[in-house]
């Protein structure tokens, strides 16, 4: 981790003097552990204040939409996946960007952390595959693979799928993972267990829409829950407004989501909001054979059209 | 996602298939009855209020 960081450093300045670019969007240490913040760098004196270590989780590419500068940025798998949406979705040029690209080995999650220290967390030193913890109830250590976050565990793309310089070698991409078990058990419901089990899932939602802000894709300058004339749903948390705002919000997602865990890691009551996603993500490759953002050279399954569709109805 | 089969519909009509347009409404609307009154995503209003 610390040898990404000294050249992720190393790079940013080296743009920044060379005025390859305006501005260098990355991460700084936050106040609390585990809360690495987005940070933008505008001098190479300021480019000492990026780091990189396993709470790089927030999703950076929410950082670039409609933006004019020329832009330095750091980049794991997710993100890069991304940025390939963004770019064809026209929310960036690709020649506005320097990608630096990172291999990525996943991002712990805060959760999982506090839950092995049952509680408050002071400080977290990573050694390669080990994570110590150290809090007031003592010190735990415990190996990566056991707290990382969920789509991390079930990621494929670790390696950027677009980037203009690597800080390091590409790492060994994770095959033999299962991503779909959760999707399958919720498909073998019937109607009313499913209806039961969402309810269930979305009752401690408070409606922040902390998971809409940290998604790169919710960048809509109104978004459909905002709008009042019309009003398309309930600003309660009934459960009618709750499931309406996660299952349509997931609608949007599809086939441009890159389960980057942005979501499900801002929600401040802990729902695991991914599951509607990871169902579009699973009929998209089942249906079109479609992951997002691997290449800028074809068109997401919702924007064009071939004579294979699976559905009758459009033929 | 917890509502019947067949309660939601897709179909594809160009606004030149006056004819196809209306046989779909009907055929919808014809199904709709069929599954009857909605119980699935209704809001309780009295308590919402
Ligand atoms: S819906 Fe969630 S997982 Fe998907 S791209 Fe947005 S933040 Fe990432
Ligand atoms: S972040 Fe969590 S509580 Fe907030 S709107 Fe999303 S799911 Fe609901």
């Amino acid at each position: 981790m610390l040898q990404y960081q000294d050249k992720i450093q190393a790079i940013a300045a080296r743009l920044l003097k060379e005025c390859k670019v305006d501005l260098v969007i990355g991460f700084r240490r936050g106040t609390v552990p585990m809360m690495n913040e987005p940070y933008v760098a505008r001098t190479a004196e300021q480019t000492t204040n990026l780091i990189w270590d396993s709470h790089c989780g927030i999703n950076l590419t929410n950082y670039l939409t409609d933006r004019k500068e020329k832009i330095g940025i750091v980049a794991k798998g997710c993100d890069s996946r991304n940025i390939v949406t963004h770019i064809l979705e026209n929310k960036i040029e690709r020649d506005q960007l320097y990608i630096i690209g990172v291999p990525c080995q996943g991002m712990v999650d805060k959760r999982k952390i506090a839950q092995a220290v049952n509680g408050a967390v002071d400080q977290v030193i990573e050694n390669g595959n080990e994570i110590t913890i150290k809090g007031p109830a003592g010190d735990k250590t415990v190996t990566k693979a056991d707290v990382l976050q969920n789509n991390c565990s079930l990621c494929k793309h670790r390696n950027p799928t677009i980037h203009d310089e690597m800080v390091a070698e590409p790492v060994a991409e994770q095959t033999d993972i299962d991503a779909y078990e959760s999707v399958r058990a919720i498909e073998a419901m019937d109607i009313d267990a499913k209806r039961a089990y969402f309810e269930k899932l979305l009752e401690p939602c408070i409606r922040c829409y902390a998971c809409r802000n940290a998604c790169p894709l919710c960048y809509c300058p109104t978004c459909f829950v905002d709008e009042h004339r019309p009003q398309w749903v309930g600003k309660s948390t009934d459960p009618v407004d709750n499931m309406t705002f996660h299952f349509l919000r997931a609608y949007h997602c599809a086939g441009r989501c890159t389960d980057c865990g942005a979501c499900e890691r801002a929600c401040p009551v802990g729902i695991k909001v991914r599951i509607f996603t990871k169902k579009l993500e699973k009929d998209c490759l089942e249906l079109f054979g479609w992951e997002a953002g691997l290449s800028l050279d074809t068109r997401p399954p919702l924007d064009v059209y071939r004579p294979e569709d699976p559905d009758d109805f459009i033929k | 996602m917890g509502i019947e089969p067949g309660r939601l519909q897709f179909s594809w009509i160009s606004s030149a298939e006056s004819t196809k347009f209306v046989d779909v409404v009907n055929q919808v609307t014809d199904a709709i009855k069929a599954l009857g009154p909605n119980r699935y995503l209704v809001k309780n209003q009295a308590k919402v209020a």
